[in-house]
């Protein structure tokens, strides 16, 4: 199997992307702390995905007598906030909500960018201006605040939040791909496909898309704990997923009341947003590195 | 015409332009916005006569295009409109709000700057030592962290457990009142206020309460400028004329701090107004925590209530500040590197 991967002389595309990938992840195993991110997200995902079946209550079981119990009280391991509801399920089903939104975004801003990026640099003249133009105008707003303005504009509420971080966050995307597309447009293969007869959709959607790919994606990790902050950001201030449901921002807003008593309601969620952003950071980096020798510090 | 004075127009043109877009922007979210802006002034019960004549007073019948240029009008005349909340001109407190924020935010800045560049640079030159890996995760972990939970975590330390520092706020309450009747408000930044009126028991108390959320800030930006000048500094020390200072038998110290960081500095400029344009932004949820009196805390008590003219006046304050920056590190860039001029 080694051998067949690590064949000098691919004898099918596949087996020399398969090695090439092979090589990577080699590469990235070495590196012990993008080892550790990944760890922490393959655990977000685990919790996600199976938070009905390791979650000891329900995310939102009230028991008014087991309220505001701390940390290691048993049957509550992370302890209780002040609707006696246990912290560490809420947690649990909180890191849906946190991947749902995470999830929505990436896959929408970048497909956005990717898209007026390539155009842009593809075309050229005026419609490069103009939508560069447009970019550099969203590059002007400081992001949190356009956000905090669009879910005025739009209500409260979880996809509303998506809606004002993805809408804020496309234009670094645009930018990455204009720029890729501008080192790819007078090569020798587009000029080849477009003599073939091949439109401008095609020639961008097939060939020009495909080599912008690497650095949008080793953007969009970098950028995934950016937007679980931004997200949480949205929570605490109350403009984003509303109470009951148990996200990560909203419970350490709610927690803030009693800090200085019951420290535990605040702090868990946060250790949690932390982790991941965390997680998702050291992740990004060794990507990074292992995708683009040339951004390697 | 220079072309350092040419480039430079073309750069004021485009900012023009952005600002433009900054405008059409807050007008369309003004227009779309689902709190109707006669309701929020006349109240529920308002006569439909009273109702149609505050629309034709505020200008709502006309079209959409003769609003728009009202609205650049008034801009241009400084006038932000009038705070639902408090019947007060937009901009008249905006700036009572703003230097709050650029107290905060400068003083970060300064950490951030002190901190940060010599760690980048040690970095660069010991590339993964202890002291490396150190700033590394260090920085890492700044970039991790959801700075309002950061906010809560130091108060729970520093303030509640072991008292080091001031609580929420600008001052101690015991400190307030004094602070009304003796100190004259000349740039309502609290330290240089209570500095020009020799209050020292004052300032030191202001600095007890500003050293917290400054300090966090801080963090943030030095985790953003020692990596970037840790890698500027990587390309310098690659080239050739670090090997020619050498061979002259310039001292190493010489080569990377005077040489080295010199070159680097030019770059450096676009990072540092970067990250300080963030901070005035990321000032949002360090000033809810600390309850602090500042921009950020202004735009979000004003969105939760819905005083929309509020939030638009602080957003266009924001993103001219934001413009400015950029705008000033651009012409820095271009006077501290010569092959750019």
């Amino acid at each position: 199997m080694r051998a067949w991967l690590l064949d000098p002389n691919p004898r099918s595309r596949l087996q020399s992307r398969l090695g090439q990938a092979w090589l990577q992840a080699l590469r990235f195993r070495r590196n012990h702390l993008a080892m550790l991110g990944l760890f922490i997200t393959v655990t977000l995902l685990l919790a996600a995905i199976f938070a009905p079946l390791i979650a000891p209550h329900g995310p939102i079981t009230q028991s008014l007598a087991d309220r505001l119990q701390p940390p290691l009280t048993p049957g509550h391991l992370l302890g209780t906030d002040d609707f006696g509801r246990d912290i560490l399920s809420r947690i649990l089903y909180g890191s849906r909500i946190t991947l749902y939104i995470v999830g929505l975004v990436i896959l929408t801003a970048p497909v956005a960018g990717l898209i007026i990026g390539t155009v842009a640099g593809y075309f050229g003249g005026w419609v490069d201006a103009v939508l560069m133009r447009i970019t550099d105008i969203f590059l002007a707003f400081p992001k949190l605040i356009l956000a905090l303005a669009l879910v005025a504009v739009l209500g409260n509420g979880m996809e509303n939040a998506v809606l004002a971080i993805a809408l804020t966050s496309w234009p670094p995307y645009a930018r990455v791909a204009r720029a890729e597309t501008l080192t790819v447009r007078n090569s020798d293969y587009i000029a080849a496909v477009r003599l073939q007869g091949a439109g401008a959709t095609r020639i961008i959607w097939g060939h020009i898309m495909p080599m912008c790919l690497p650095s949008v994606i080793i953007r969009v990790t970098l950028d995934m704990a950016g937007i679980i902050l931004t997200a949480a950001g949205l929570g605490f201030l109350g403009l984003g997923v509303q109470p009951p449901d148990p996200e990560w921002g909203v419970m350490i807003s709610a927690g803030r009341k009693f800090l200085f008593e019951q420290w535990w309601v605040a702090t868990m969620p946060g250790l949690a947003i932390f982790l991941v952003s965390l997680g998702f950071n050291l992740m990004g980096d060794g990507l990074r590195d292992v995708l683009d020798p040339k951004g390697a510090r | 015409m220079t072309p350092f004075l040419k480039q430079t127009g073309s750069t004021l043109f485009s900012l023009a332009l952005t600002f433009l877009g900054l405008l059409i922007v807050t007008f369309i979210i003004a227009r779309v916005v689902p709190v109707d802006p006669v309701t929020a002034l006349l109240g529920e019960r308002a006569t439909a006569a009273q109702i149609a004549e505050m629309r034709a007073r505020l200008g709502l019948d006309d079209p959409i295009w003769r609003q728009f240029g009202i609205y650049l009008w008034d801009v241009a005349h400084f006038d932000l409109g009038t705070s639902i909340r408090s019947r007060e001109p937009v901009l008249s407190e905006v700036a009572r709000y703003f230097p709050a924020t650029l107290e905060l935010s400068t003083l970060a800045t300064i950490f951030g700057v002190l901190f940060g560049v010599p760690a980048g640079v040690l970095g660069a030159t010991r590339p993964g030592s202890i002291f490396d890996q150190f700033t590394r995760l260090f920085g890492l972990i700044g970039y991790s962290m959801p700075v309002f939970w950061l906010g809560l975590i130091g108060l729970l330390v520093f303030y509640g457990q072991l008292g080091w520092v001031g609580g929420p706020g600008r001052l101690d309450s015991a400190y307030q009142m004094a602070f009304e009747f003796n100190v004259t408000p000349v740039t309502n930044m609290i330290l240089i206020d209570t500095a020009l009126a020799g209050e020292w028991e004052m300032f030191a108390n202001a600095i007890s309460h500003i050293i917290l959320p400054a300090g966090i800030l801080a963090w943030l930006s030095m985790a953003y400028i020692s990596r970037m000048t840790r890698s500027f500094m990587m390309n310098e020390l690659g080239q050739e004329y670090m090997t020619t200072a050498r061979v002259k038998g310039m001292s190493e110290a010489r080569v990377i701090w005077v040489h080295g960081l010199r070159n680097t500095m030019v770059p450096l400029i676009t990072v540092i107004a970067l990250s300080y344009a963030y901070l005035l932004e990321g000032a949002v949820l360090t000033e809810t925590i600390f309850a602090w009196p500042g921009l950020g805390r202004y735009i979000t008590d004003a969105l939760l209530i819905g005083d929309m003219p509020a939030v638009l006046g602080g957003t266009i304050v924001v993103g001219c500040v934001y413009i400015g920056l950029n705008m000033v590190s651009d012409i820095l860039y271009r006077l501290a590197d010569p092959r750019a001029r």
